[in-house]
């Protein structure tokens, strides 16, 4: 498995054909609370750079773009009655949703944990 | 003897932390739900009795029990009248809430409204029986023309965002009846949320214009943008930071020129009314907040009106319904079937079931009439002053960001720089000033300035009430700089300290239910 | 000017602090070309209060109010007694001068009564949560159109031939820029069931079908059973939207929710405000809690302060403009609060007991009017099944007869040739309301007066 990261605060974990999806630490620290996560439905294609999800806390609503295209498998069925999970876990139990990657090549855009912190450290 | 009953002799060391058995603090006084409090069994209204007829209903009426619980007369007096002492209102004291405009609302207003010649009159009588009211709403729309210097008003909408609705949908209108699809609309970053709101429920696209070093918004870049595909620009004047946009008749004619139209939110048309007319400037189009310039009470959020104001270039698609004057009186065309009249051939149709916000109508005339033409320009002098007033008295405790650009319009705008260092943000800033017995001023508006405080004193501050307000609030200051930790948790006297919004938002209890 | 605080030293020393020679400096970004040196031309001066009150008075005196003649006009808007402590109450400056809750600390008294107004509607309509206000019946009724968008992620809407077609009117300028679609019809004067087109309705929908929209009791008055439509509705996937423009009817008429309704919505007016010649009205809008994320305007919920005492806030603000912005489910901000309030209020003062009595009252008096005007020569009753509002078929064109009965100051109700302009089939229409204010003698006046107008 492989730990992927976007500019928009995301990150994937790719094993094979499949990729999990969520924001990162960082990201939920910068919403504060979250209260609710829209994700979408098994058998929804998404496309990379569109909206996939939603996530909201008190005080803002963000969209969450898709970081590659794909069709999502499954969505996290817990965020729905404990949406604190975000703010707990954001990089493990507080994952959004899994999709099978339509083209593994636009992995190689996005940045390793390094460049990721990097980046956040830059902040 | 002397008699010295009940006469306080000695007044008894102080002793903060009394419990009541009631809970109730003096005047404070708690109040349950009306669920826990009414009962079904009771009613507090006497009803003639219902005569014997054979029911029309069908086998349809309703069997099952509603729930609504009921207070007997002088129960309901006092539910509600302990609620109300839990608000803050206009009537206790100053409302400095920038870009709401809270002003003192004359009670004259409530009593004209109150008339039954406006009140009780229902919207679908004959129209020889209501021409009193067809004649308010018309001289009310002369004074919204002749104020404005514009052409045509729709008097419909129903509040601000409902009025750049009818503005919007009216440039949409224009523009394809001219068979121009544009898709995009210019919005300043410090806009109103409404306006893009506004914008997308139209089918545009919104684009962001960023605001310069000035705190107005970027010419240049606005201008730069203006194409084929641009349909309007949506800019507020005075804008949100509280300033007049300079350049707003270079701006009105560059996107004329490109075959636009200029949507003006006019929130803030309480700066200069009676000292400036919009048409002027050049505008198409701009709403007029009746509950903000011209005082209609805001209700705890309601009922506002929003009358907008038309170009000629607009006017002809202006909605329905509207009021003309005929031989005898005057005419409410309701029905497209029915216009007659060349100059609303086009227009775009209906927006509300009846004839607009009479009872705002009738508020807004009698406030515009007791000013006249010229105490609605002292109206705009001494908005435009009181505010200039709190940004000279505290400019050296808060950042103003664009003080150095000159005088502020109604609204004075600070940042939280202040705060730095201590921990405390504008919220906590805000939280204090209840204590301190005043409503907070906005914050976090306009988007452009970090931490923002928006200070709105309105033209119905006395200078006392003023002076009162710039020395609690640089106390304030001062106190949060020397000993932070008290602030954190502010309010601390008000009838319920902070609200744990995230658990209301995670779990949304949005109604009362009885225990099972 | 007696509503402005400041004196001429006042202005002249807050001057002196600011640094500005005078008021003009203040006013210097102001371009020359649209700076005005005087007042505003064409208007008249300020004027005493006595002299306001004057000429305010003098305009309302021209109307004929509904309070001194026999009146059975309704179609949306409905004349009922508002209990005298409902003004009172509205009238307090901590509700009348407050404004939208942003300060929940300071605006308890507000709060609590949007929770309690939110209560009392989503039991009134049948379902389980409603919002805090829309700005009217009409405008409700297209944001649940958009709702049902929202929902479904279709963009089709049936559109019952017997809604209010002002309402309808409103919808289709609302969409006019839209994708959405909208599919209505014009009523037919069918006699026992007019406007009844459930039917039809239920065969028009499919799989694009968003929503359909039937208003009950109907623009004519009528009533029906709409537990069929919604099974249909359902089962297609669509949502089923119900509009109700007299409130007052479901004390006495099983409610939307209760049939199947997935989103309601409704005309307030009927129950603690007046008639004020059509606004400020209030819009009701209620739904399924599943449905709550998709649901436009201002919703108050309950939860704790820092001390554990329970208290109310705005809250799910997240789909709302001021944060949404291009996103919002709706860009309506400012609502109807203290019609709200007064409705709250009104109803308060009802409970059960006293909202059953009067819908039952309002029923009983109207099918006695029904009975008698159904009798005159050439009238047929055409609503069989109604609340307190019912169609008449004339034997001639029924618009200038409205205007003769208010000749003879009766206000006698709506012609359909004013809803309905041009549609010949229903000129000789008009619909009669009849609520608890209509005594005998308003019967014995209006049935003597259509007597005479139809001889």
């Amino acid at each position: 498995m492989t730990l992927y990261f976007t500019t928009d605060h995301e990150w994937l974990n790719v094993e094979g054909d499949t990729a999990t999806v969520g924001i990162t630490d960082y990201a939920q620290g910068q919403l504060g609370d979250v209260v609710f996560v829209e994700v979408p439905a098994p058998g929804t294609v998404v496309a990379k750079g569109k909206e996939a999800a939603v996530v909201e806390s008190v005080k803002a609503a963000s969209d969450v773009y898709s970081p590659v295209s794909g069709t999502v498998t499954e969505a996290n069925a817990a965020l729905e009655a404990d949406p604190a999970l975000v703010n707990t876990a954001a990089e493990g139990d507080g994952w959004f949703f899994k999709l099978t990657l339509s083209d593994k090549t636009e992995l190689d855009g996005l940045m390793d944990v390094a460049a990721y912190r990097a980046l956040v450290a830059a902040l | 003897m002397m008699n010295n009953q009940g006469r306080v002799t000695r007044i008894a060391a102080s002793d903060a932390a009394v419990e009541t058995f009631t809970g109730n603090r003096a005047l404070m006084l708690e109040e349950p739900l009306l669920f826990e409090r009414g009962s079904l069994e009771n009613c507090g209204v006497d009803l003639p009795d219902v005569p014997v007829v054979q029911d029309r209903l069908a086998g349809l009426g309703r069997a099952r029990v509603i729930g609504l619980p009921a207070l007997s007369e002088p129960e309901t007096v006092r539910h509600y009248t302990r609620l109300s002492r839990q608000n803050y209102g206009i009537d206790l004291g100053i409302f400095p809430l920038g870009s709401c405009t809270m002003k003192h609302n004359p009670r004259l207003n409530e009593k004209m409204a109150r008339l039954p010649g406006f009140a009780d009159i229902h919207p679908l009588q004959p129209q020889a029986t209501v021409q009193g009211a067809l004649q308010l709403i018309d001289t009310l729309a002369t004074w919204l023309k002749t104020l404005t210097g514009m052409p045509e008003v729709a008097m419909s909408p129903k509040a601000g965002a409902h009025g750049e609705l009818c503005g919007m949908l009216a440039i949409r209108a224009a523009l394809e009846a001219r068979g121009d699809a544009r898709s995009v609309v210019l919005v300043p970053e410090s806009a109103h949320g409404t306006n893009p709101a506004t914008a997308a429920f139209c089918g545009y696209a919104v684009e962001n214009i960023p605001a310069n070093a000035r705190g107005r918004v970027d010419v240049d870049a606005l201008l730069a943008r203006l194409g084929p595909d641009v349909a309007a620009v949506m800019i507020t004047n005075p804008n949100t930071c509280g300033l007049f946009e300079p350049d707003m008749i270079a701006i009105c004619e560059a996107v004329h020129a490109a075959g636009g139209f200029v949507y003006c939110d006019g929130a803030n048309f309480n700066a200069i009314v009676g000292r400036v007319r919009p048409g002027d400037l050049g505008i198409d189009a701009m709403h007029i907040n009746l509950h903000k310039t011209f005082s209609t009470p805001h209700g705890g959020g309601g009922p506002g009106s929003g009358p907008v104001v038309f170009s000629a270039a607009l006017a002809p698609f202006a909605p329905l319904p509207f009021i003309r004057k005929v031989k005898d009186g005057f005419e409410l065309v309701e029905e497209m079937q029915a216009r007659q009249s060349k100059d609303h051939d086009r227009s775009f149709g209906r927006m509300v079931a009846f004839h607009g916000q009479m009872g705002m109508f009738v508020r807004a005339l009698a406030y515009m009439m007791s000013h006249g033409a010229d105490g609605l320009r002292l109206v705009a002098e001494d908005a435009v002053l009181n505010a200039n007033y709190i940004l000279a008295s505290l400019k050296d405790v808060f950042t103003a960001p664009f003080a150095h650009t000159g005088p502020c319009m109604h609204e004075a705008l600070f940042s939280d720089d202040f705060l730095d260092g201590t921990g405390l943000t504008t919220l906590d800033f805000a939280k204090a000033m209840i204590d301190e017995g005043f409503h907070p001023m906005t914050m976090y508006f306009p988007l452009v300035v970090h931490g923002a405080m928006l200070v709105e004193p309105t033209e119905t501050e006395s200078k006392a009430s003023l002076d009162q307000l710039v020395g609690a609030l640089r106390s304030l200051a001062a106190r949060m700089l020397e000993a932070p930790d008290a602030f954190r948790t502010s309010p601390h006297m008000a009838p319920r300290r902070r609200l744990d919004e995230t658990a209301a938002a995670r779990k949304p209890v949005l109604g009362y239910r009885d225990a099972a | 000017m007696r509503y402005l605080p400041l004196t001429q030293p006042d202005r002249d020393a807050m001057l002196r602090v600011i640094g500005a020679p005078d008021i003009d400096a203040l006013f210097a970004d102001v371009p020359e070309a649209a700076r005005l040196a005087a007042p505003i031309a064409g208007l008249p001066m300020h004027s005493p209060e006595m002299q306001v009150e004057r000429a305010l008075a003098a305009m309302a005196g021209r109307n004929l109010t509904a309070g001194t003649v026999p009146f059975f006009v309704g179609g949306g808007a409905y004349k009922h007694h508002v209990p005298a402590s409902v003004d009172h109450l509205i009238q307090r400056g901590e509700f009348l001068t407050s404004y939208t809750p942003y300060q929940p600390e300071i605006a308890q008294g507000t709060l609590q009564v949007l929770f309690e107004f939110q209560t009392q509607v989503a039991r009134l309509l049948g379902m389980e949560v409603a919002n805090a206000s829309m700005y009217d019946g009409s405008t409700a009724m297209t944001e649940a159109v958009f709702m049902a968008r929202r929902v479904t992620r279709r963009a089709k809407a049936l559109v019952s031939a017997g809604v209010h077609p002002h309402y309808v009117a409103v919808l289709n300028t609302l969409t006019r820029f839209t994708d959405d679609e909208v599919v209505t019809a014009k009523p037919a004067l069918a006699s026992g069931k007019p406007g009844d087109d459930l039917d039809s309705l239920i065969a028009g929908i499919d799989g694009r079908t968003s929503c359909v929209v039937v208003q009950n009791p109907n623009v004519l008055g009528h009533i029906a059973d709409l537990k069929p439509l919604a099974d249909a509705c359902h089962a297609a996937g669509a949502l089923l939207i119900v509009v109700v423009t007299e409130v007052v009817s479901l004390g006495a008429v099983a409610s939307p929710g209760e049939m199947g309704a997935d989103i309601v919505v409704g005309e307030g007016q009927s129950i603690g405000n007046g008639l004020n010649f059509g606004g400020p009205y209030l819009g009701l809008f209620a739904t399924r809690e599943k449905f709550v994320r998709q649901m436009p305007g201002r919703l108050c919920g309950e939860t704790v302060d820092a001390d554990g005492k329970r208290g109310f806030v705005l809250t799910l603000s997240t789909r709302e403009q001021h944060i949404r912005r291009e996103k919002a489910t709706s860009n309506i901000c400012t609502n109807s609060g203290l019609c709200a309030l007064a409705f709250s209020i009104h109803l308060t003062l009802l409970g059960e007991l006293g909202l059953r009595k009067l819908a039952m009252l309002n029923h009983a008096r109207a099918v006695q009017l029904a009975e008698r005007l159904g009798r005159i020569p050439g009238v047929e009753l055409v609503t069989t099944q109604f609340f307190n509002e019912f169609t008449l078929r004339l034997p001639v064109e029924a618009r200038p007869v409205i205007r003769k009965l208010a000749e003879r100051q009766v206000l006698g109700g709506i012609s359909l040739g004013r809803l309905y302009p041009g549609v010949a089939a229903l000129e000789n229409g008009m619909i009669v309301a009849v609520t608890e204010t209509a005594t005998d003698a308003d019967f014995d006046a209006f049935e003597d007066a259509l007597d005479e107008v139809l001889a």
